[in-house]
């Protein structure tokens, strides 16, 4: 599979907090339906490039555009084309299932009737049937991230920001949810993803690694570690890492 | 025997948060307790800690029945999951405060946390509140070592925490093994078992198993199979369809495959994914790790709970 079509372009992208540059002008395309890792340590900037992206902050200098709108004037439209979901946030413990369908459905926009057939759909394919009308608290973490992730595609996004969405979940559930994550990008679904977990990072087209605000390295998992000769992709990450921090000692 | 736990059972509710838990930890072993949220780390430490009584069972750690939480609470180290420092103090003040409370100097002890306290000591004017991540780790650890414990307790101390901290923390562990504490750590990351002496995996409660890592997996008792392919998602659906097919799951840049069959047949195999029109197809057959070890284990037991 080749893809050459953008869905996301971020130019010399840049975001300052006073005097301290959390973002230094970044810059990376995200084609679609591509599984796009962003990676970096504690610190790097991640977060605080994220937020932009999905227009929730504004950069101090430089362009972006995702889903085909300005990240400076259109981010309402960004928000509409997107789905988001984190580990920290993602459902509402106290809504049940079916409140929280309703919920997120409205706040996109979408019909009650829309609101129905998606739900109905939804449920049945994670079995989740005889759950409907409990509360979200009641589900076990691994089915909390599995409903959190096909709420946010409820309203059939673009692109689908992914923060850390496997972190603590036991390992058989991980990997349901990369299933459903790829069965997401085959249907041409964008998927922008953070994760700690370096095995997760193979499972992605191309990563980035980010260290101290710049990214430092772009490539399919398979030509980054050729290039730095390593293995695996926590090497990958550890090699970058550890010399910023050889080259600031210095 | 630093910590010896016997037949140790909690339940919350309907939630039965541990099922008759048993293993031991000795002086100078660094102790892995591994397993997915929700299986019950958390609530075994507090026990342990004596912060929250079981309902049955007995444990004793230090030497000390956990009833005597008194000579427990002197004897040994606690880092919670959750950052527990006081953000509004300085990194130094901090560090200060624990050893006071615990009727210690920070000079005296010194020598244990040098190393760790080296690499935060040009912040030890910095609230405790606005360090980074890794930095607040490594400060929780120090004030969780300076009255030098016999028995140090960590709650997931790796957690959303990047692999470079991550590596360097389990360097720090491995050092203060040597100086003979015992060490019970606990971590939803299955690469960490590797890296310590024995292990117990935990799920849903119950402990599936306690060993080193080796023998651990040397349990999984059946081939497994790498297989390495560009187009992850459509192999992984047509095995699914393979008459012979028991398990698939994605594993970094692999997929790895379990049989129905003791004797699997790899060949057959890779004709069945050709016919299917994947001609990229590379299969190897594998030792298995802690984590397919997990999901082994786990499967199994959630099968013995449904039958």
């Amino acid at each position: 599979m080749t893809y050459s079509d953008p869905i996301i372009s971020v130019d010399k992208l840049t975001k300052k907090f006073g005097s301290f540059t959390a973002v230094n002008a970044i810059s990376f395309q995200v084609m679609k339906g591509e599984i796009f890792g962003f990676l970096g340590a504690n610190g790097a900037g991640k977060t605080t490039a994220m937020k932009i992206l999905i227009g929730i902050s504004r950069p101090t200098s430089g362009t972006a555009t995702v889903a085909g709108y300005d990240i400076y004037k259109q981010t309402e439209q960004i928000k509409k084309s997107i789905g988001y979901m984190s580990q920290r946030f993602s459902l509402y413990n106290d809504l049940t299932i079916k409140e929280n369908i309703e919920f997120f459905g409205g706040i996109y926009g979408l019909t009650s009737r829309q609101i129905r057939e998606k739900s109905d759909a939804l449920v049945e394919k994670l079995g989740l049937q005889d759950k409907f009308n409990r509360p979200i608290s009641d589900l076990p973490l691994g089915w909390k991230q599995k409903l959190a992730f096909s709420v946010a595609l409820l309203h059939d996004p673009k692109i689908i920001f992914l923060d850390e969405p496997t972190g603590g979940v036991d390992p058989v559930t991980r990997r349901m949810f990369w299933n459903m994550i790829y069965e997401a990008a085959y249907r041409g679904v964008t998927i922008f993803v953070t994760t700690h977990y370096m095995d997760e990072a193979e499972y992605c087209n191309r990563v980035s690694m980010m260290v101290d605000g710049k990214i430092e390295a772009l490539d399919s998992p398979a030509r980054l570690k050729e290039k730095f000769g390593v293995n695996s992709m926590n090497d990958v990450f550890v090699r970058l890492a550890r010399n910023q921090d050889k080259a600031k000692v210095q | 025997m630093e910590i010896r736990i016997e037949s140790i059972s909690k339940s919350f509710g309907d939630v039965r948060a541990l099922v008759d838990v048993t293993f031991d930890v000795n002086a100078g072993e660094l102790f892995g307790l591994i397993g997915p949220d929700g299986g019950g780390k958390t609530t075994l430490f507090r026990i342990l800690t004596t912060l929250m009584l079981p309902d049955s069972g007995n444990a004793v750690v230090a030497g000390y029945p956990i009833s005597d939480y008194q000579a427990i609470r002197r004897s040994v180290g606690y880092m919670p999951g959750r950052f527990s420092l006081y953000p509004d103090l300085t990194v130094e003040e901090n560090l200060k405060f624990f050893a006071s409370i615990f009727g210690t100097t920070v000079e005296k002890n010194y020598e244990l946390i040098r190393d760790i306290y080296v690499q935060i000591e040009p912040f030890r004017d910095r609230r405790a509140g606005a360090l980074s991540g890794g930095m607040k780790q490594k400060l929780a650890l120090c004030c969780a070592l300076i009255h030098r414990p016999k028995v140090l307790f960590l709650d997931e101390p790796t957690t959303g925490v990047d692999p470079v901290s991550r590596k360097e923390f389990w360097e720090m562990l491995d050092r203060l093994r040597q100086d003979g504490m015992a060490i019970l750590v606990s971590t939803a990351y299955m690469d960490e078992a590797s890296l310590c002496d024995r292990v117990a995996l935990i799920h849903q409660g119950k402990i599936l198993t306690t060993d080193t890592p080796a023998n651990i997996t040397v349990t999984f008792g059946r081939p497994l199979y790498a297989i390495r392919t560009s187009n992850v998602y459509e192999v992984t659906r047509d095995i699914e369809s393979y008459a012979y097919a028991r398990t698939i799951y994605p594993f970094g840049e692999h997929l790895h495959y379990t049989d129905k069959r003791e004797k699997p047949d790899p060949i057959e195999l890779e004709d069945f994914l050709r016919g299917k029109g994947h001609h990229d197809i590379e299969l190897t057959a594998i030792e298995p790790t802690i984590e397919d070890a997990f999901m082994e284990l786990a499967e199994t037991h959630s099968q013995i709970l449904t039958q």
